[in-house]
C-alpha cells in the first residue's frame, strides 16, 4: 500500500520510512511563523518556564498582521514585545511595517513556503500553504511555544480525504466558489482531524494563488490541513522566490484515503455562504434580495493580486451603490504596490471604495471596518460566525472577490457573471 | 471532579463566540474571563462558579486557533468541557494547557443545565447525580494524559529542553 503526500512529508520529518494514520509522531518543523496575536502569549509562557531560548532562529518568520498598523496601545505593546524578543533571539526574518502583510499571503509570496516542508503557525488558516505541497497546520500558542524551543511538535498522523475535482469553471466562478461548495456539501466538521487533499483537472487548471484559496479554507471544514501535489506551476512559483532547495513528494497512486469525493465543477454557480456558518452556501441565483451595508475585499483567503484584478475588472467605470461602502485591503505590501502600478487602486477609489494598508483587520472584527448592530457585509473572507466582523447583531455573507465587487455596485448581493 | 453543568444545546460553538477577537489584544486569564461567552450568553459570568463544567454538542471550539478561548473559560472558573466532539486545534489547546476536554457521544441530549456532574477520569465515566445516570466516555489517549498530568505541554517538554 502506498502513502499520501502528507504521510510522506510527516515520515521524512520524523525519521521514519513511513507513517500510518493514527500514529503519534514528533515531527521536525521547518518554518515557524509568528504573528502578533498568538505569539505574545507564547513568549510570556516560555519566559515564565525559564525556557526562553529559541532552538532554531533561522526557521522563525515573524509577521505581525492582525492589528497592524497597531490599532491601540495594547496591540502596540504586543508588537513591541515581539520586536524585542526577535532581536534578543537573533531572529532576522521580521516583516516590519512597510514590508508587512497578512501572514498567509506574505509567507509564500516571500519564498518561505517550499514543497515537502513542514510549517506551523498559531493561526487556523495556516492550512493555506498546503497549496504548494507542504504540510502546514494551525496550532495554539502553547504548541507554538514548544516548537520554538524544540524545533519539533507532536502530531497524530491524519487520515486523508481525497477530493477529485473535474470539469472547467464557468465564467464568473472561482476557486472560492469551489471551496464554499465543498464546505456546503461536507459541513463545517466534515473533515474533522483530517487532511483534505485536492486533485484533478480543475486543480491542474488553477493558478497557485487560486489553489491557496482552496487550502486556506480547509479549516472551515474542520480539516487539519489542505494539500495539493506539486506540479510545474508550483515549482515555477517557488523557484521565482527562493534559491533554497526542496524535495518534491507526491501521493502514490495506491495511497489509502479514508474517503474519496468526486465533484464536477462544470455547472457550479457563484456561491454565497449565509450567516452564520461557512457551510450555509447557496447558489447566487437563489440568494434573493439581500441589501448590504458593506463590501469587504481582502484577507488571507482572497486579498491577492488576482483577486484584486477580477474585482477591478468588474468595477471599472462603475460606482459603489448609494448606502453601501466598500473596503479594499490588498493582503501584502507587494500586492498593494502591484495593484497600484496596474491602476487597480484607482479603479476602486474612482468607484468610491477606500483602500487600506495590508492587515487582517476587519476580517476577524479587529479594526478598519467593524460592523454595527444590524449591518450586513458581503465579504471575500473565510468566516461568517456570529460577531465575526463586529457586532454580534451584524451579518456576514461570504463570496468570491467577483461577487463582492458586483454586490458593491448593486448595493445588494449580486451575480458577478453579468459584469464579465 | 464535580461541578454544575452549563449546557449549550447546539453544535459548532466557535472560538469567536467563546472569546471575541476584540479582546485578543490581551492575554491574561483574568482579563479574558470577563468576556468569556459574552456574545452567546450575556449571563455566563453570573451563572458560573469555580469548578463548573460546560456541556455542548459537536465540533466544540471550531474556527480560530486562539488559545485565549481555553484561558477565558478556565479564568471564568470552568474546569472541563464535555462535548460530543471537539474541533482539533481547540482540543490540542486543552491538552496542552492541562485542561479537560472530554468527548462523550450524545452527552448533549442527556444533560441539562444545573445537573451536577462528576467526571471520573480513571474509569472513563461521568456521573450525573441530579438524574441518577452514568455516561461512558472515550478514554483520554495515553500521550494526552501524560501532558495533562504534567500540567501542560511546556512542563512536559521542560526536561527535554533543559
Amino acid at each position: 500500500m502506498g502513502s499520501t503526500i502528507t504521510e510522506k512529508i510527516l515520515a521524512a520529518h520524523s525519521g521514519r520510512d513511513s507513517v500510518k494514520p493514527g500514529e503519534l509522531i514528533n515531527a521536525e518543523i521547518d518554518v515557524i511563523m509568528c504573528h502578533d496575536v498568538t505569539t505574545t502569549p507564547a513568549i510570556d509562557m516560555l519566559a515564565e518556564k525559564g525556557l526562553s531560548k529559541v532552538a532554531y532562529p533561522e526557521r522563525v518568520v515573524v509577521m505581525p498582521d492582525h492589528f497592524v498598523p497597531n490599532k491601540d496601545i495594547q496591540s502596540a505593546e504586543m508588537v513591541a514585545k515581539i520586536r524585542r524578543w526577535a532581536k534578543e533571539q537573533g531572529i532576522e526574518q521580521f516583516y516590519e511595517l512597510g514590508r508587512h502583510g497578512v501572514c498567509h499571503a506574505l509567507l509564500p509570496e516571500q519564498g518561505h513556503v517550499r514543497p515537502g516542508t513542514t510549517i506551523i503557525c498559531g493561526d487556523s488558516h495556516t492550512s493555506t500553504h498546503g497549496a504548494l505541497g507542504a504540510f502546514s497546520t494551525g496550532v495554539g500558542s502553547t504548541d507554538l511555544a514548544a516548537t520554538l524551543v524544540t524545533g519539533e511538535l507532536w502530531f497524530k498522523v491524519p487520515e486523508t480525504i481525497l477530493f477529485r475535482l473535474t470539469g472547467k469553471l464557468g465564467k464568473g466562478v472561482y476557486s472560492k466558489d469551489v471551496i464554499l461548495e465543498i464546505i456546503r456539501r461536507i459541513g463545517v466538521d466534515g473533515a474533522l482531524y483530517k487532511t483534505m487533499e485536492f486533485t484533478g483537472e480543475l486543480i491542474d487548471d488553477l493558478s497557485v494563488e487560486a489553489r491557496m484559496t482552496i487550502c486556506n479554507m480547509a479549516i472551515e471544514a474542520g480539516g487539519k490541513s489542505g494539500i495539493i501535489n506539486p506540479d510545474q506551476k508550483t515549482i515555477d512559483y517557488v523557484k521565482a522566490r527562493t534559491d533554497e532547495p526542496f524535495e518534491l513528494l507526491y501521493s502514490d497512486p495506491d495511497a489509502e484515503y479514508s474517503q474519496i469525493i468526486d465533484i464536477d465543477v462544470s455547472e457550479l454557480e457563484p456561491i454565497v455562504a449565509f450567516p452564520h456558518l461557512p457551510s450555509n452556501g447557496k447558489p447566487v441565483s437563489q440568494v434573493g434580495e439581500i441589501l448590504i451595508d458593506q463590501a469587504y475585499l481582502g484577507s488571507c483567503t482572497n486579498g491577492r493580486i488576482e483577486d484584486l484584478r477580477v474585482a477591478a475588472e468588474i468595477m471599472k467605470n462603475k460606482k459603489v451603490a448609494k448606502n453601501t461602502r466598500m473596503i479594499v485591503v490588498p493582503a501584502t505590501t507587494d500586492i498593494w504596490k502591484q495593484a497600484n502600478k496596474e491602476g487597480l487602486l484607482d479603479i476602486f477609489m474612482d468607484a468610491g471604495a477606500t483602500v487600506s494598508s495590508p492587515t487582517c483587520g476587519a476580517c476577524l472584527g479587529g479594526h478598519m471596518g467593524i460592523l454595527a448592530a444590524g449591518e450586513r457585509c458581503i465579504s471575500s473572507t473565510n468566516r461568517n460566525f456570529v460577531g465575526r466582523m463586529g457586532s454580534p447583531k451584524s451579518e456576514v455573507y461570504l463570496g468570491s472577490p467577483a461577487t463582492v465587487a458586483a454586490s458593491a455596485i448593486e448595493g445588494k448581493i449580486a451575480d458577478p457573471r453579468k459584469y464579465l | 471532579m464535580t461541578g454544575k453543568a452549563h449546557c449549550y444545546k447546539r453544535d459548532h460553538i466557535n472560538t469567536d463566540e467563546i472569546i471575541p477577537a476584540r479582546y485578543l489584544n490581551m492575554d491574561k486569564e483574568s482579563d479574558l474571563a470577563k468576556h468569556a461567552m459574552e456574545d452567546i450568553d450575556a449571563d455566563f459570568l453570573n451563572k458560573v462558579k469555580d469548578g463548573d463544567i460546560i456541556v455542548a454538542g459537536e465540533d466544540f471550539g471550531c474556527g480560530s486557533s486562539r488559545e485565549h478561548a481555553v484561558w477565558a473559560l478556565r479564568g471564568a472558573g470552568i474546569r472541563a468541557v464535555v462535548a460530543d466532539t471537539f474541533a482539533r486545534i481547540f482540543y490540542r489547546n486543552c491538552i496542552n494547557n492541562g485542561f479537560l476536554a472530554i468527548e462523550c457521544k450524545h452527552i448533549n441530549d442527556k444533560v441539562d443545565s444545573g445537573d451536577e456532574l462528576t467526571i471520573d477520569i480513571e474509569n472513563g465515566i461521568i456521573i450525573n447525580s441530579s438524574k441518577n445516570e452514568q455516561y461512558k466516555f472515550l478514554a483520554i489517549p495515553g500521550f494526552a494524559r501524560e501532558i495533562i498530568d504534567a500540567g501542560g505541554l511546556l512542563n512536559h517538554i521542560a526536561g527535554k529542553v533543559k
